[in-house]
């Protein structure tokens, strides 16, 4: 071959940053597998006690909490932001005049750090200057609204918050997916007497469930990672009430100096993670070839 | 579009309901927002006695002022001015970095396709998907190893390599549409690799630039975990110092300085949406139906 | 100007095959056509010679040097594609001496240079646009000017008229042809259309399957085909071929059992190849130009032969007049004068020229000769 510089320059161009990414996220991947297995606790250390960590990890009562409360954030988050997207996505839909002025205030706390949404609503939410605060001035000294204090009830504060930042982020997914749909199909169930309602009901919303596929995969995989607005709407607490697993791993990690444990955690959130989206790119990617 | 126009409800009263709902979620998004400006004017003494929603009694500006220049955070009380500065050195290099190689990643992947190229690609992809928690100790290790650690640089590579998974996919999936004939035609008038990147490729790529700076952009503005699990005094990013501002345990709660300081970290990429929240909206959307 | 050979050329994507063995030899000046149905392997061929894609084995040579491996721009070709490809950010100036300004020539000899093709291609007028600005056919003359500044030993042409109208398409047909006869460049060119291969084409490549079916001028392609696929791909409407018995009595005749139908029984023409499928049966093939109306059937020969079919469609083209007959029990297309009397429904007597015949052995589907 004559040209063999550029032959290998493709690859060559290509390769430095797929050796970073291979480093930074694979090597990464299998070192904290590795740490996951080790008496690892302030500093790495490579004494290989197994799945022992593993083991330590789902009896502590720590954990559990952050399980059952990743579970409950999980559900209400994906189920309320789908829900609430789509129903905004349909009334949107209906030949808004102002569409153009509404639908960029839906969407913009996707704009948003978690950080600022989660002051945001911590003092609107606190008993003492927020919305119980204000209810109180205007004259219902009755009303009380004190969840974010509450340990029952403090986990529905962060799914509050984190369905206002993503909701109008899933309106605009379903809104792409509506207009996406063509239109002799919605005229020829006109014609055949179909009304509003039923088009939406039998035709559109069945039509959507790619997007349905694709909002439940962004917002689990969401799920999953957040960690900022825990921190800061509550810093986990009160107590342990709004811990999850990304808020249990850091403070394991950096603070408690339990290393090891942070590492597992680390793992079965990568394991959870992975197995939603895996799927879900490797379809992508077929039908990607497909076409 | 066309379907909305004939299966738009003509009912007044509908219209009237639709609106009405609209609107009410136009307040739901708004609140936060507004709460945060109106009390960011407001003396301390007019948030304790009055309330969130009320516009102030006396309108201020001390407390942006203090947010920007004064205010406690850590041990010093110099306001967030440095480290909005910090977030400018890290997010600014970052970005460009992460933006010019998926550029050059798109363009390798989807006009040189090598053996592999679809491993190449899929390893990128998945790697936007992984909970960063995953790789906090390993990048520990690396940035102190080579001496980065707690430094601007350190936090740039971090967000560099974990960009450019989603830089890649953005310009990847752009590339593929563009028509392979014209770099054959090209490469026959004896252009070189670079030569058809700069002169063919890049000239219709701003688009999809746009769409990457914003989405790079406002991801690592935002981020909370890499600047606090990676920064050091001189480098702590904005989110963490707005987070330790309001999270200090010491002193009076400021709350208008809080809100203040809230809204200034939020001020870069809100604006940022402002200006091109269409193209913010296909990042988004790019980000979440992938293939 | 450069004679093009391509000498036993293979080509395969992994285990798959594309190209198995091509040998296609065009003069200087020649016009070589190839043609066949999509994913024939065509495009490839023509992308091997660009130097787009590289071969596996085998050999090509421009003006007698070999150019594997070369790339492409120092092949010293041109290539017109199929979307045109103009850079959509450059002028139409700047599209045509792009080449140029990579090879570092100097502005005045470029300006010359896009000056004479504008004049020849007569787009003067828009060599300050862009492509967007342009309709499919100034595209297409813009994607040619493109190539001729080149000034190339060989032009190479992927579909270059499958995006325009109808209309269109033929009036830049005739302009490739007129190009070409003023020019005398070797030119290769890759179309599924068979009538562009007829009508622009010195020589014509039929290729299947990665396969070279025949290889020849227009004239032996359509009147000559080696085999069955060449035979029913060339021509519009396609060539009739139908089951016949071959037997002996008095000569070789040939019958075609009508079933409800007449039978329709024809002497067979000259081929001696015919007598050792006596008793057996082979594909005739007519083209539906020698099945005619008895006053319009073409007296020169001596082979016309009159039977009785049964007519049923009857389709009126304007200048001729198309009919779906019954010969014997199979259907075949016939052409008519347009004045021809003819109903659907009715037996009438057509005409065979069976000077025009070929014959198909059915199981190698090879002409029989």
């Amino acid at each position: 071959m004559k040209d063999t510089l550029q032959n290998w320059l493709p690859r060559l161009v290509v390769a430095p940053t797929f050796l970073l990414v291979v480093l930074f996220v694979y090597g990464f991947i299998l070192y904290t597998g590795y740490l996951s297995m080790t008496d690892s606790r302030m500093l790495p250390s490579y004494g290989f006690i197994g799945l022992e960590n593993y083991t330590k990890l789902f009896n502590l009562r720590h954990w559990n909490i952050a399980l059952v409360n990743l579970a409950i954030f999980g559900v209400l988050y994906i189920g309320i932001c789908s829900a609430l997207g789509l129903f905004l996505a349909i009334l949107l839909d209906q030949k808004i005049r102002a569409e153009g002025f509404i639908r960029p205030i839906y969407l913009y706390p996707m704009a948003l750090s978690f950080i600022v949404t989660g002051t945001a609503w911590k003092w609107f939410l606190d008993p003492g200057i927020g919305l119980e605060h204000t209810m109180h001035v205007w004259g219902w000294t009755s009303f009380q609204f004190n969840w974010i204090k509450d340990r029952d009830y403090a986990i529905y504060t962060v799914v509050m918050a984190a369905v206002w930042q993503s909701s109008g982020f899933v309106m605009a997914m379903f809104l792409a997916g509506l207009r996406g749909v063509d239109s002799d199909i919605i005229k020829a169930a006109q014609i055949d007497g179909a009304s509003g309602v039923t088009i939406y009901r039998r035709i559109i919303i069945p039509l959507m469930r790619p997007v349905f596929l694709s909002a439940f995969v962004v917002l689990a995989h969401l799920a999953i990672k957040v960690y900022d607005l825990v921190i800061a709407l509550t810093g986990g607490g009160p107590g342990q009430a709004t811990e999850l697993p990304a808020t249990f791993m850091y403070s394991y990690t950096f603070a408690r100096n339990q290393m090891g444990v942070g590492a597992s955690s680390a793992i079965i959130m990568l394991v959870m993670v992975f197995s939603i989206v895996i799927p879900y790119v490797y379809s992508e990617l077929r039908q990607g070839q497909s076409k | 579009m066309s379907h909305s126009e004939n299966a738009a409800p003509s009912n007044k009263l509908v219209r009237a309901l639709i609106y009405t709902v609209l609107i009410f979620f136009v307040i739901y998004y708004l609140l936060p927002l507004y709460v945060m400006l109106v009390n960011s004017v407001k003396t301390l003494e007019d948030i304790r006695t009055g309330n969130l929603m009320a516009l102030p009694k006396l309108l201020t500006f001390q407390p942006w002022r203090d947010a920007w220049s004064n205010a406690q955070i850590g041990v010093e009380a110099t306001g967030l001015k440095p480290y909005f500065a910090n977030s400018l050195m890290i997010v600014v290099p970052a970005v460009a970095l992460s933006t010019i190689t998926g550029a050059l990643n798109g363009y390798v992947l989807t006009k040189y396709r090598f053996p592999g190229a679809d491993i190449v690609f899929g390893m990128l992809l998945l790697s936007c998907f992984i909970p960063f928690q995953i790789v906090l100790i390993p990048a520990a290790r690396i940035l102190g190893l080579i001496g980065w650690s707690g430094t601007i640089q350190g936090l740039i590579l971090i967000h560099f390599v974990y960009g450019i998974g989603f830089s890649t996919l953005f310009f990847r999936n752009y590339y593929a549409a563009f028509p392979t004939e014209l770099i054959r035609a090209a490469q026959i008038d004896g252009a070189s690799f670079f030569q058809i990147f700069r002169r063919i490729l890049l000239p219709s790529s701003g688009p999809i630039i746009v769409v990457t700076v914003i989405w790079q952009f406002t991801n690592q503005w935002n981020d909370f975990l890499f600047g606090a699990s990676f920064s050091g005094y001189t480098s702590t990013p904005i989110t963490v110092a707005l987070n330790n501002l309001v999270n200090s345990s010491t002193g009076v709660k400021e709350y208008n300085v809080h809100f203040a300081g809230a809204v200034l970290a939020a001020l870069p990429t809100l604006i940022v949406y402002i200006v091109s929240g269409r193209y913010f909206v296909r990042g988004l959307m790019a980000g979440a139906v992938k293939g | 100007m450069a004679s093009l050979t391509i000498d036993n050329l293979h080509k395969s994507y992994g285990a798959t095959k594309v190209l198995k063995g091509i040998n296609i030899e065009i003069e200087d000046g020649g016009f070589l056509v190839l043609v066949g149905p999509s994913g024939c392997g065509k495009s490839t061929l023509l992308n091997t010679i660009a130097g787009l894609e590289e071969i596996t084995e085998g050999d090509i040579r421009i003006g007698g040097t070999s150019v594997a491996g070369l790339h492409p721009s120092k092949r010293d070709i041109a290539m017109v594609f199929q979307s045109y490809a103009l850079y959509p950010n450059m002028t139409v100036a700047q599209n045509i001496s792009f080449g140029m300004e990579i090879r570092k020539i100097d502005k005045p000899t470029r300006e010359a240079a896009i000056k004479r093709v504008a004049d020849v291609l007569q787009i003067e007028e828009l060599l300050k646009r862009k492509p967007s600005q342009l309709s499919g056919g100034q595209r297409q003359r813009v994607a040619m000017g493109r190539a001729l500044v080149r000034d190339p030993q060989v032009f190479l042409f992927d579909e270059p008229l499958s995006n325009l109208d109808a209309k269109l398409r033929v009036d830049m047909r005739t302009e490739i042809k007129r190009l070409h006869q003023r020019m005398g460049t070797t030119i290769v060119y890759v179309t599924h259309d068979q009538i562009e291969a007829l009508t622009l084409a010195t020589k014509i490549a039929v290729l299947k399957a990665g396969e070279l079916q025949q290889f020849g001028t227009p004239d032996e392609i359509y009147n000559d085909p080696i085999n069955m696929f060449v035979a029913e791909f060339m021509g519009s409407p396609s060539m009739n071929l139908l089951d016949c018995d071959v037997t002996n009595e008095d000569g070789l005749m040939l019958r075609l059992a009508g079933g409800q139908y007449p039978d329709v029984v024809l002497p067979a023409p000259d081929c001696d190849g015919l007598a050792r499928y006596v008793g057996q049966t082979v594909k005739l093939g007519v083209r539906p130009e020698a099945l005619t109306d008895p006053e319009g059937a073409n007296r020169s020969t001596d082979r016309i032969v009159e039977a009785m079919c049964y007519i049923d469609v009857v389709e009126p083209a304007g200048s001729d007049t198309f009919a779906v007959a019954k010969i014997g029990a199979f259907e075949a297309i016939a052409r008519l004068r347009a004045d021809a009397q003819i109903t659907p429904g009715e037996l009438t007597p057509l005409a065979f020229n069976m000077s025009k015949a070929v014959f198909f052995d059915p199981a190698t589907q090879q002409r029989i000769r």
